[in-house]
């Protein structure tokens, strides 16, 4: 079961038609980076200084911190995440991607419909629902560039010249067909002329939220942590039984979670999310045990390198189901609801897991897909260094804030006042975690657009060559990476 | 797994069985639901906002306030409360020592603690809560040897859990509270307090605006932000202030011969907020209100 192959046939063409698609995908991701984590930053900042950039409406807190969520997910997350399904997809196909112009059109669409919705938030466009926000002319764009990847990836997959499918296919198949149900469904129902009255609105927005932000990325990334770590490490990947076994359970209880406990809706609802989150332990302990089976031992030495990236990712996405689980436990969440407990959570799906699994991917990939290594190789052991160290500022200090408020708040003869400020000590540490955090991405953004800049400045050159070559002589054969432009 | 096609079954009945439960059955439940009445009242609830607190909702969802507020109460129990409502001809001092000799039996001596806690620094103003206990007869038990005392009192039911306490509200949030807002924004985070009563806590609108426009002129160490940009500073007119203008403290005021202002868009949102009130009992949420303020 391990996708350990030598790609058979001609591998520049396999790599080379990857090239334009996914640079579009990963330059605009990071951009998109860096913008979500300076917005973040923005917006904790505010909670130490509540009237910093308050003269401007754009920039208040309300706006800034949704905006900032939304940019790490849709603009950095998910077409990343695409970028890195498409590679995994092409070389478990042993075959170059289908239609490659079709990824690089949806790319720039990804990204006019992530510049659409992170303005309309700051203009005050956004819809009100959580996870949710971006207005509908985004929300247009985004359904249709995400369609246009999947067909790409799903015929990259059905002309396979590999009949086997491998559990990475699994993940990575069902979530290219999770997002456009989950997001048509938010939209039509919440995003339209015609919502449904009262509370189903918030339950609508609820089950999307967990489908998206739990379990898609996780479908995600677990996809390509089970590509990329036994490729690395050299070994086949651990008890493929129990990895079909995490997938199923993952699938079928993962997607009931999401109601918080207290809500204002029929009992019957948040019970059932409480009884699946329960059972959502069962795909965390089978990923545990498959991934510490599949790393433990494998001697590969990690320095910082892309495995380094992918086995802290896949730590922290057990530590935040886990967290998850917790606050779905009827006891704790009467005291961790409504704290920065939650907070903590998705920020480490999202920065923890996701994100540091994409850049473990991306790091490993972008110079085979290139055909030359990385211009800064220096900053990936760099970044690997400050992505930890800043997910643990970040994460832990916002637990512990969120367990100080809980209790403080559970407590009525507290001041509310004294609750909050139980909460500003952790919140100035976490920030100086988001910072660490954005000086990591910025050096990603570094690689990334070197990279392109110089792919660029080597295709100009290829084509001033080929107008100045005299008539008469055979025009001079294209390199291989401009080829694929024809196509 | 061996093929796509079983993937794309295996994906469709586990994704189509949570929207049937969680998209679908919610729907068919709740998506036409219609105003309900008030609990031993003919009036409905909930009633339809205003014009301008309406508008004031899509004010609140522009500016994310519910990334820091959530607009939902949390309740954990019920319990009965004796409330003292007339002392008739008793002085306060009176009232609290033979509030000591109400319960005798040594098994109820946390009943008395709990009263003299309650009476503890009282200056004789009703109504005034003596005690909260889950046991029924306890509390009319109580409620009878007052009478006889010639005191009156009130037995109520009250909801209990540190929302209430924090008095943030008289009952747990219900599904039909929410019923007319578009969108409804529970919020998942308290880094402010809930404002499902803000209306019922702080009911006049100049409070709100201040308190909009100079959070720490009302709550000093507030860390909201100011909404100055729902304001403006405009020379005063021939000196004089206009009746919108808002009176705030020295340090918060504009510089002299000028005034502060809410924009349309300021007045909404205190709109909105005045409309924040869920006090009322229903079917699913009952509480006794107050005999004075029913």
């Amino acid at each position: 079961m391990n996708p350990t192959e030598n790609t058979t046939s001609r591998p520049n063409e396999l790599e080379a038609s990857l090239r334009v698609p996914l640079l579009a995908l990963f330059g605009g991701a990071a951009v998109w980076l860096v913008v979500g984590l300076g917005l973040g930053l923005i917006a904790g900042i505010k909670f130490h200084a509540p009237d910093f950039l308050g003269g401007c409406p754009l920039f208040t807190y309300g706006r800034v911190a949704p905006a900032a969520n939304d940019a790490v997910l849709y603009g950095f997350c998910i077409p990343a995440a695409l970028g890195v399904a498409l590679w995994i997809f092409a070389r478990l196909s042993r075959s170059p991607l289908a239609l490659p112009l079709v990824p690089v059109v949806a790319a720039n669409l990804w990204h006019l419909g992530v510049f659409v919705g992170t303005a309309g938030i700051l203009l005050g466009d956004s819809t009100g629902h959580t996870w949710l926000e971006y207005p509908r002319a985004a929300a247009v764009l985004l359904f249709a560039a995400f369609l246009l990847i999947a067909v790409s990836a799903a015929a990259t997959f059905g002309w396979r010249k590999e009949n086997p499918l491998y559990p990475s296919h699994w993940f990575l198949l069902a979530a290219l067909l999770w997002f456009p149900w989950i997001y048509s469904t938010a939209n039509l129902f919440l995003n339209s002329n015609q919502v449904p009255r009262g509370v189903v609105q918030p339950i609508i927005a609820w089950w999307f939220a967990n489908n998206l932000v739990f379990v898609w990325l996780a479908l995600m990334g677990i996809g390509t942590a089970f590509y990329f770590l036994p490729k690395i490490a050299g070994r086949p990947l651990a008890n493929s039984g129990y990895v079909l076994f995490a997938f199923l359970t993952l699938i079928f209880f993962g997607t009931w979670c999401g109601i918080p406990q207290s809500a204002p809706v029929p009992a019957w609802l948040p019970v059932l999310s409480s009884v699946a989150a329960a059972l959502t332990l069962l795909p965390l302990l089978a990923i545990t045990i498959v991934t510490w089976k599949t790393v433990c031992g494998a001697g590969v030495a990690c320095k910082g390198g892309p495995f380094c990236f992918i086995r802290f990712g896949v730590l922290c996405f057990i530590i935040s189901g886990v967290l998850y689980v917790s606050a779905a436990c009827p006891q704790y969440s009467r005291i961790l609801e409504f704290t920065w407990f939650g907070t903590a959570q998705t920020q480490l799906q999202l920065l923890g897991f996701t994100a540091m699994i994409l850049f473990g991917a991306v790091y490993e990939l972008l110079p085979a897909v290139m055909g030359k290594p990385l211009p800064l190789p220096k900053a990936v052991r760099l970044h690997s260094w400050l992505g930890t160290a800043g997910v643990l500022l970040l994460v832990v200090p916002l637990v512990l804030a969120g367990m100080a408020q809980g209790g403080k708040l559970a407590d009525a003869t507290v001041p509310f006042a004294e609750v909050n400020s139980a909460a500003l000590k952790f919140l100035r540490i976490s920030t100086t975690g988001q910072l660490l955090i954005l000086l990591g991405a910025l050096l990603f953004a570094a690689n990334i657009l070197i990279m392109t800049i110089q792919w660029k400045l080597g295709l100009a050159k290829t084509v001033i060559a080929y107008i100045k070559s005299p008539l008469e002589t055979a025009p001079v054969t294209l390199r291989s990476g401009a080829g694929e432009v024809k196509s | 797994m061996k093929s796509g096609i079983s993937i794309f079954i295996a994906t469709l009945v586990a994704l189509g069985a949570s929207w049937c439960g969680f998209v679908l059955a919610p729907t068919l439940q709740l998506g036409g639901a219609k105003q309900t009445v008030v609990l031993q009242s003919t009036d409905n609830w909930p009633l339809q906002r205003t014009g301008a607190a309406t508008l004031g909702l899509q004010v609140y969802r522009a500016y994310g306030c519910a990334a820091c507020h959530t607009e939902q109460v949390r309740q954990d129990g019920a319990a009965f409360e004796v409330t003292l409502t007339d002392l008739g001809t008793h002085k306060p001092d009176e009232f609290t020592a033979f509030a000591k000799s109400l319960f005798v039996l040594p098994e109820l001596a946390d009943y008395t603690n709990a009263m003299s806690d309650n009476l503890k620094g009282w200056n004789g103003g009703v109504p005034k809560a003596l005690l909260v206990c889950t046991d029924k007869d306890i509390a009319s038990e109580m409620g009878d040897r007052l009478k006889a005392a010639g005191v009156n009192s009130e037995t109520r039911i009250v909801a209990t859990g540190p929302d209430i306490t924090r008095g943030w509200g008289s009952r747990l949030s219900v599904a039909a509270d929410y019923l007319y807002d578009q969108p409804v924004q529970l919020g998942s985070l308290r880094a402010g307090p809930d404002l499902a009563n803000i209306g019922v806590r702080a009911p006049d609108a100049r409070w709100q605006l201040q308190h909009l426009y100079a959070p720490k002129s009302i709550t000093p160490g507030s860390t909201m932000p100011s909404f100055k940009f729902l304001f403006e500073v405009r020379p005063k007119i021939n000196g004089e202030a206009s009746p919108e203008a808002l009176t705030l403290p020295k340090e918060f005021a504009a510089e002299a011969g000028y005034e502060v202002v809410p924009k349309p868009e300021a007045k909404e949102l205190a709109a909105y907020l005045l409309s924040l009130k869920a006090n009322v009992p229903l079917y699913e949420a009952p509480f006794t209100p107050l005999a004075a303020t029913k």
